[in-house]
């Protein structure tokens, strides 16, 4: 390579990488308003600003859904499997939503209590056919292989 | 010597005649593969036990939104030749990977929307990996803008070129987005140095649909390449040549 290019190519190599250090600074700096969603452990350390739309995200706690049956409410927990947040919500849940499924949730915290006005389910990287989830199942090692995977 | 192959590609004649080669077999080979898997991947893999069959957007989603990446990468590449090689062929790769990158970009950003509406509960949400995708739309759209607005195309190419490594720190931030920050996006599921997390009977077609969109965005790339390079080179006399003899 002559000279001349060597020159350039050093210039513009030199330009990107310090680019990429400066927003890797910015991105790190802003890292919480990246975030999508408080964690209940931040919520239960009082991260999180109270009677202001915040997003809250979690698995939703094994035996903890209560549907009432006259009306669209539904109130239920959500842990990160330290802390939980209770949750009310009334309106149309996504059709992936159940115990144990990851969800954010969108709404405001009031004393104890998340007041939402959005669920929405969170989907994880793992695919399967039925019938392998019900071996799986049957053997144990479901919660297992799910558990090793998700946050 | 040793860098013949490659300067040999900045021959815009050379280029004509062997990208008009690779076309043909690049078009007729993808046409196969995407056959293939989107019929497999549609009609014979299993359904999700979760999901259902809309799970199935993946064999759609995950080549393009591959590729809308794997072509910005591209564009910087010829972005670096042109700058620093001032290779006039890198700039013609530029605008047509600029268009065809966006088309990708749209139909990723699209395609995940009508699957996040069933799964997800909403179409769109303002997390890390929704929104950097949404970025790096914007800013083929910018390129796109850019070089319309300027009429010498050597002035063009380097003001774009510059544009093009500048929003290459973007491509990182896609890439890393769903592990740095908590998003709504799930983690990937195709990794290249990790044992896939869906069943070989739904990753091979993902793999055979990966592969063909790889090679027709190869082969859309030089088709727009060649139409670009004879319009530029009009008044050159291979061009007339070429033109008398049609």
């Amino acid at each position: 390579m002559n000279p001349k290019r060597k020159q350039r190519l050093f210039i513009i190599l030199g330009l990107v990488s310090g680019l990429g250090v400066t927003v890797g600074l910015v991105m790190y700096a802003l890292s919480q308003n990246i975030n999508l969603f408080f964690t209940p452990t931040q919520i239960a350390q009082g991260d999180a600003p109270v009677a202001q739309m915040i997003r809250l995200g979690g698995m939703v706690a094994d035996g903890t859904v209560d549907r009432d049956p006259q009306s669209l409410r539904v109130a239920f927990d959500v842990t990160d499997f330290d802390h939980n947040v209770s949750v009310s919500y009334e309106g149309i849940l996504p059709d992936l939503f159940r115990e144990g499924q990851g969800v954010v949730v969108q709404g405001r915290l009031s004393g104890d209590q998340f007041l939402a006005s959005e669920v929405l389910a969170k989907h994880d990287q793992n695919y399967m056919p039925p019938e392998v989830t019900e071996a799986l199942r049957q053997s144990g090692k479901l919660d297992q292989m799910m558990g090793g995977k998700n946050k | 010597m040793r860098w013949r192959w490659f300067h040999q590609w900045g021959s815009p004649r050379w280029f004509y005649e062997r990208a008009g080669r690779w076309q043909l077999v690049f078009g007729w080979v993808s046409l196969g593969l995407i056959a293939v898997g989107t019929i497999w991947g549609l009609g014979f893999a299993p359904v999700d036990y979760q999901q259902g069959n809309s799970y199935r957007i993946i064999y759609l989603h995950v080549p393009v939104a591959f590729l809308a990446q794997a072509m910005y990468a591209a564009m910087a590449v010829s972005a670096l030749v042109l700058l620093v090689w001032k290779m006039k062929i890198a700039d013609i790769a530029m605008q047509s990977i600029a268009v065809i990158g966006f088309t990708f970009t749209a139909l990723a950003l699209g395609s995940g929307a009508v699957w996040g509406k069933p799964t997800w509960g909403t179409y769109w949400v303002w997390d890390a990996r929704l929104t950097s995708m949404l970025i790096l739309a914007f800013l083929y759209l910018a390129l796109i803008g850019l070089r319309a607005s300027i009429r010498d195309p050597d002035q063009a190419g380097k003001v774009c070129g510059i544009l093009v490594l500048v929003g290459v720190v973007n491509l990182p931030i896609i890439k890393y987005s769903v592990e740095w920050w908590n998003t709504l996006h799930q983690p990937a599921s195709l990794k290249l140095t990790e044992k896939p997390t869906m069943p070989a009977s739904m990753w091979i077609p993902l793999l055979v649909n990966i592969l063909g969109y790889y090679i027709v965005a190869a082969y859309l790339v030089l088709g727009s390449m060649r139409a670009i390079l004879v319009e530029r080179e009009r008044r050159s006399s291979w061009v007339k040549e070429l033109v008398d003899r049609v």
